[in-house]
């Protein structure tokens, strides 16, 4: 086996991470040069559409608190040494859980039917997720492959469900009712204004609170408690947890139950936050970008936030981008979490052995002088 | 149901196979020499945009062809140089392809046309045309296979029929010559090809640039024959029904053709089966029938009928010993 490269603790916590983004960002500079466009232009217009105004703030902490589930979805998996690219999927039936739970409970106060709802769509998500993982525990097939096709089963499920189950009568769109006013999570607008403090209008509302609750929780779990323990050493070495009395199959199941119920967030913040229906295709992708979000944050919830900012601050410039200049869509923001999970993912080794070259130069210089 | 409907069906399951078959036979090269490959998705699309570019540029499908193959063999060169030179994690790659490829063809298209990311239509020379196979004429006349023959074999397009080639080619290159054995060692025990004295990057090198080939084909397919232009995600999780083709043909040529085949005869069926009644069953959801294909796979996957086996090293890195 080739040495694992050995990077002091900043270095790689820090140094890696920005400099992948940096790459990444140069990519996508010789995109938007490529297409005619000027990437500095580009660049301001992204950095005052999305932190240049308490509106444009508000609506990039609404798509970060998106980004903070699915990419501790991804990561919890991460740490079991599973690859849960099913989030989309699990998202999507995290909503009909939350659907269920709003339409069919609206006698319920508001501080019943919310705690409700939420939990319906983590359980949902849950047994999405649950599924592959007790696949691959019991019957070896391998979890990747059962959750993109998760992802498809999920996707013409929920046409189905929605033409002819849970839709609206009458609609010819693919949606349900809306759902009752006790289902809706107060927006951070509503909860400020009681104090008397003004905020421009954005879906931005609680579930930002629960999306830091649910990171704070994911960093006990995996890093202060038993499980914790016990899952990051079946992700590290299976034969050793086997052998520690550790059953890997039931971490494997455990592990992906979790990841599951977290990428169900996702539909918290999209359905009750904001939309206040279950819409066709909500998920929007936010799932797969999660991959990116969890790579470059390290997998540890506290990269993940920072993470999730920077995606949700990209998400919402890319829509004034969109906006100011009709050559560039807000699929840049796909692009650029391609050329995230490339660079920060599958050539992270590239970026390690060029710090780990450069830090040792650096030494040997200070040692000479 | 009478012959001319049956052809009907049969002439479109084929047309709706054909760049599944052209994704799976790109993921069987490259999982059969080592290399896991969920970006078959990505590699069609960027072929698709780049075959409908090229295409629309020159006026020539057969340049159309070329890019979309160019294209999606940069892209596999990207993939195997993230997962054969840097050893890095294959599926996070193709996470990546995939994105990149939606990303990049959705707004490079729009900023080049400014159509909301579709290309302008393709008419004539920058078309493929459908090929009336030699012989055809003749043989309608006998009756049942004549008709078959001319509705269904006959009547398809350039890369349909590439594609179609390329499962005897498949087999017999990897089942027959030095190098099929060679590269399909390199995907089961890669040390033991290293010490024989044949470099494992370079096999796996190889697979891969062939997997792009096949992509480009079946991407080419799409925009330039099958449709008459470029459309947002027009690959619409085809690269992903080739992936559990894949694993339904257990990792083999021919069985893989049998099995794109039937996931579009699945296709075809659920567009003639929309809101139809049948005896016993009832009204079957179209969903249901979209989602067969992949329902079959995780059934499969999880050991209930038949094993698939997937090849000994596939998503492993080789690393030389020192």
């Amino acid at each position: 086996m080739s040495a694992p490269i050995e990077l002091p603790r900043w270095a790689d916590l820090a140094l890696v991470p920005a400099i992948s983004v940096a790459a990444a960002f140069v990519v996508a500079g010789l995109v938007v040069i490529g297409i005619g466009e000027n990437p500095l232009t580009v660049t301001r217009i992204l950095v005052t559409g999305s932190l240049g105004s308490a509106d444009a703030i508000g609506f990039t902490l609404y798509y970060a608190t998106n980004f903070i589930f699915t990419g501790l979805a991804v990561a919890v998996a991460f740490h079991a040494g599973l690859f849960n690219i099913g989030g989309e999927g699990q998202a999507t039936l995290a909503g009909v859980g939350v659907s269920l739970a709003c339409l069919n409970l609206p006698f319920l106060p508001a501080p019943l039917l919310i705690p409700a709802g939420i939990l319906a769509g983590a359980a949902f998500g849950a047994v999405w997720a649950m599924i592959p993982g007790w696949l691959q525990a019991t019957r070896g097939s391998h979890v990747v492959i059962t959750t993109i096709m998760f992802n498809f089963i999920a996707a013409t499920l929920i046409v189905y469900l929605l033409v002819n189950v849970i839709g609206r009568p009458g609609s010819m769109s693919p949606e349900t009712s809306e759902f009752p006013v006790n289902a809706h999570i107060p927006t951070i607008r509503a909860v400020l204004g009681a104090f008397g403090i003004d905020q421009p209008s954005t879906p931005l509302n609680l579930s930002l609170l629960l999306a830091l609750a649910a990171a704070f929780g994911v960093w006990l779990l995996i890093y202060r408690s038993r499980l914790g323990y016990a899952i990051r050493t079946v992700g590290a070495a299976p034969g050793a947890a086997l052998y520690a009395g550790i059953s890997p199959g039931r971490i494997v199941v455990v592990a992906m139950t979790i990841s599951g119920a977290l990428a169900g967030g996702l539909a918290v913040n999209e359905l009750m936050g904001a939309q206040h229906r279950m819409v066709l295709g909500f998920t929007a992708g936010y799932g797969f970008v999660g991959i990116a979000v969890a790579l470059m944050g390290r997998s540890h919830p506290a990269g993940i936030v920072l993470a999730a900012l920077l995606f949700g601050a990209l998400y919402q410039g890319g829509a004034e981008l969109a906006f100011e200049t009709p050559t560039i869509t807000r699929d840049m923001v796909v692009v650029i979490g391609g050329v995230l999970i490339l660079f920060a993912g599958a050539l992270e080794g590239l970026f390690r052995r060029f710090v780990a070259r450069s830090l040792a130069f650096a030494g040997r210089r200070v040692k000479e002088a | 149901m009478d012959l001319q409907s049956l052809a009907v069906i049969l002439d479109s399951a084929l047309r709706l196979s054909v760049p599944l078959l052209c994704a799976c036979l790109a993921g069987l090269w490259s999982e059969k020499s080592g290399v896991v490959d969920i970006g078959l998705e990505g590699k069609m699309l960027i072929a698709a945009f780049a075959a409908a570019t090229g295409a629309h540029a020159s006026g020539s499908a057969l340049i159309g062809l070329m890019a979309g193959i160019g294209a999606s063999v940069a892209f596999s060169l990207v993939h195997g140089f993230a997962s054969i030179s840097q050893r890095g994690n294959q599926i996070v790659s193709g996470v990546a392809i995939n994105m990149l490829a939606a990303g990049l063809s959705a707004i490079v298209g729009n900023a080049w046309y400014g159509q909301g990311g579709r290309s302008p239509a393709l008419e004539g020379q920058a078309r493929f045309n459908d090929i009336t196979l030699w012989g055809t004429e003749t043989i309608a006349a006998v009756p049942v296979f004549g008709p078959l023959f001319r509705e269904v074999v006959s009547g398809h397009a350039l890369p349909a029929y590439l594609a179609f080639a390329a499962v005897p080619l498949t087999w017999f290159v990897l089942a027959r010559t030095r190098f099929g054995l060679r590269l399909r060692a390199v995907g089961e025990k890669p040390a033991a090809v290293d010490t024989a004295g044949i470099s494992v990057p370079l096999l796996r090198y190889a697979a891969v640039t062939i997997c792009g080939v096949l992509c480009g084909i079946g991407g080419a397919y799409l925009a330039v024959a099958q449709a008459a232009a470029f459309l947002p995600n027009m690959t619409a999780g085809k690269g992903f029904i080739a992936l559990a083709a894949l694993i339904f043909a257990k990792w083999r040529a021919w069985p893989a053709l049998g099995a794109c085949l039937l996931f579009g005869l699945l296709d075809a069926g659920a567009i003639r089966l929309q809101g139809a009644s049948l005896p016993v069953i009832g009204t079957v959801p179209v969903q249901a029938i979209q989602a067969l294909p992949y329902v079959l796979t995780v059934i499969l996957l999880a050991g209930f009928i038949g094993r698939a086996v997937p090849p000994a090293a596939s998503g492993i890195p080789y690393v030389k010993e020192r």
